[in-house]
């Protein structure tokens, strides 16, 4: 029994880390639709590039800042990963989206889907094989609790947590609070909701929308590259196909939670991070996926526009 | 002194032709109304004067022709437009509606002013300050579209049928203060359905039929010319 809470407690622990990760990744595509309806099917990738960018980034500060904690080193590289995966993002709504704006719905999705296969294919040329992120920071074990097993043959069992798991959850969570601030306290975070709610009002306020469109891609796009240093950090092989599954994952994390809220995202993110972790602990491995997507649907049945998310505004 | 001239104004949408040719002028300090009938073209010319559609013609501000300006750009040269159906964003808070409306205002301070301002004359939003503003009641949403508009503290007010969807009491407490507003100096330009209360209220008024000017001057003489009163006045 205690072994079991155990082994329970040892997967909650993963799906915090996990969970954390597809929020963040979540709040890019919710954060898009809400001030354009339109989903950014090159999030994935960008998630993938951040991954990349901190492996390239670690190979250039690290030896240049030898003397300096790695703790700083670490939060350097991140913010370099976000500035250059943000601007990146700012950059495709700028060339590849904008010009479609008034065009029908289903010629943005296929540019999207098209800008996502191009950054995966121009990687996939320039990295063909899988590639390794170093550690930035020297990774610790805490046992958090330690029980002898029973049969009195095996190790015994223990409660872990690693330093990295704590540092990922750690930075998931500031990213999210200070996202939070942002769009609930500051005018920019008002305009974006104010475009959510009725994008053809906001120019009469002398709001400029396409400069609030920028800076809704620059942070969601930058939260997605934080996520895929965080994921290259915990699994250290990166490959430029590594952003369609968890991509596709933080997308429907995403409409579970409810696309277009914010809180909506991070509360997907944790339950798909969850409810996978679980399915593994009460079912065969093989089975996670068909196990959590199911469940998901189910969500979708009876909360059909997300837990927190709120059908759409009629307009007169 | 003219604040707004238009001069042949055009709309279409594809082979409809909804606006086909309009000018007019609105001088400093007056109210203007143009009224007429749903479909008459009022809204699309609003549209039109605030850069929201693509149009022909001419639109002038204080004698600056407005070809390429932005509607974004539009409010810092002291034009504000209450659109039609108000459009409040129903999911931010009556403070936050507010506040977007003095966007490209920097003046903190001024700006604090002009809100106590408008909360004293406008009790009713100050005791729904926190709420969302998409739980008002349709004559506070309107008194809460003109207020977001005001705080860009605008030369010009374009207002969008103010009176649509609302009780007559109600629409007599939005009239009474446009007529205050125009009284601190800011011109107004006034589509409205409803002839009667528009009339009343503007100095001069021109009527719209189906894109086309058909009548024009002073609104006195409007209300008393016998087209109008059997059209619009249903005398």
């Amino acid at each position: 029994m205690l072994h079991d809470l155990l082994y329970l407690a040892q997967q909650t622990i993963n799906a915090l880390q996990q969970g954390s990760i597809y929020a963040l990744i979540a709040l890019g595509y919710s954060m898009v639709y809400g001030v354009l309806t339109m989903i950014n099917f090159a999030h994935g990738d960008l998630f993938m590039l951040g991954a990349f960018a901190c492996m390239l980034l670690a190979g250039v500060v690290t030896p240049l800042l030898t003397a300096v904690p790695p703790i700083l080193v670490f939060i350097l590289i991140l913010l370099m990963v976000m500035a250059v995966i943000g601007f990146l993002g700012a950059f495709i709504e700028r060339v590849a989206y904008r010009p479609l704006r008034g065009a029908p719905r289903v010629s943005a999705i296929i540019t999207a889907l098209g800008c996502g296969l191009l950054i995966e294919s121009l990687t996939l040329v320039i990295f063909p094989y899988s590639q390794s992120i170093p550690p930035l920071l020297a990774n610790r074990t805490f046992e958090l609790m330690k029980v002898a097993d029973p049969a009195g043959a095996g190790a015994p069992l223990t409660l872990t947590i690693t330093a990295l798991q704590i540092l990922i959850i750690r930075v998931a969570i500031v990213l999210m609070v200070a996202l939070d601030f942002l769009i609930r306290k500051t005018r920019y975070g008002m305009a974006m909701r104010a475009i959510s709610f009725d994008a053809r009002t906001v120019p009469l306020m002398g709001i400029p929308v396409d400069r609030i469109i920028s800076m809704t891609f620059l942070i969601g796009a930058g939260l997605g590259g934080a996520a895929g240093m965080l994921y290259g950090l915990a699994y250290p092989v990166i490959a430029p196909s590594m952003g369609i599954l968890v991509g596709w994952k933080a997308f429907i994390a995403a409409v579970v939670g409810g696309i277009g809220s914010i809180r909506g995202a991070v509360l997907g993110g944790f339950i798909l991070g969850a409810v996978e972790v679980l399915a593994v602990v009460f079912f065969e491995s093989t089975y996670r996926d068909l196990i959590s997507y199911s469940l998901l649907l189910v969500i979708l049945i009876f909360k059909p526009y997300g837990l927190l998310g709120s059908a759409p505004n009629q307009k007169v | 002194m003219s604040a707004l001239t238009v001069e042949n104004l055009t709309v279409s949408y594809g082979d409809i032709h909804a606006v086909k040719g309009l000018s007019f002028e609105v001088r400093q300090g007056e109210i203007f109304t143009l009224i007429g009938a749903n479909g008459a073209g009022k809204t699309s010319t609003l549209r039109a004067i605030s850069g929201l559609l693509r149009h022909g013609g001419q639109v002038s501000l204080d004698g600056q022709g407005l070809r390429g300006v932005a509607a974004e750009n539009l409010v810092s040269l002291g034009m504000a437009h209450v659109p039609e159906g108000r459009g409040i964003f129903g999911n931010l808070t009556v403070l936050e509606n507010l506040k977007l409306g003095a966007w490209i205002r920097h003046d903190a301070k001024a700006v604090a002013e002009d809100l106590e301002r408008m909360l004293t004359a406008l009790p009713r939003l100050r005791e729904r300050l926190a709420q969302a503003a998409g739980t008002l009641s349709g004559g506070e949403q309107q008194m809460l579209a003109v207020a977001r508009a005001l705080m860009s503290r605008p030369k010009i007010l374009l207002l969008d049928e103010p009176s649509m969807g609302l009780a007559p009491k109600l629409v007599k407490e939005i009239y009474t203060l446009l007529k205050q507003i125009n009284e601190t100096g800011v011109t107004l330009l006034l589509v409205e359905q409803n002839a009667n209360i528009a009339l009343k209220l503007a100095h001069r008024a021109a009527v719209l039929e189906t894109g086309l000017l058909t009548l024009a001057g002073d609104s006195s003489q409007l209300l008393a010319d016998p087209r109008i009163r059997e059209a619009y006045l249903g005398a």
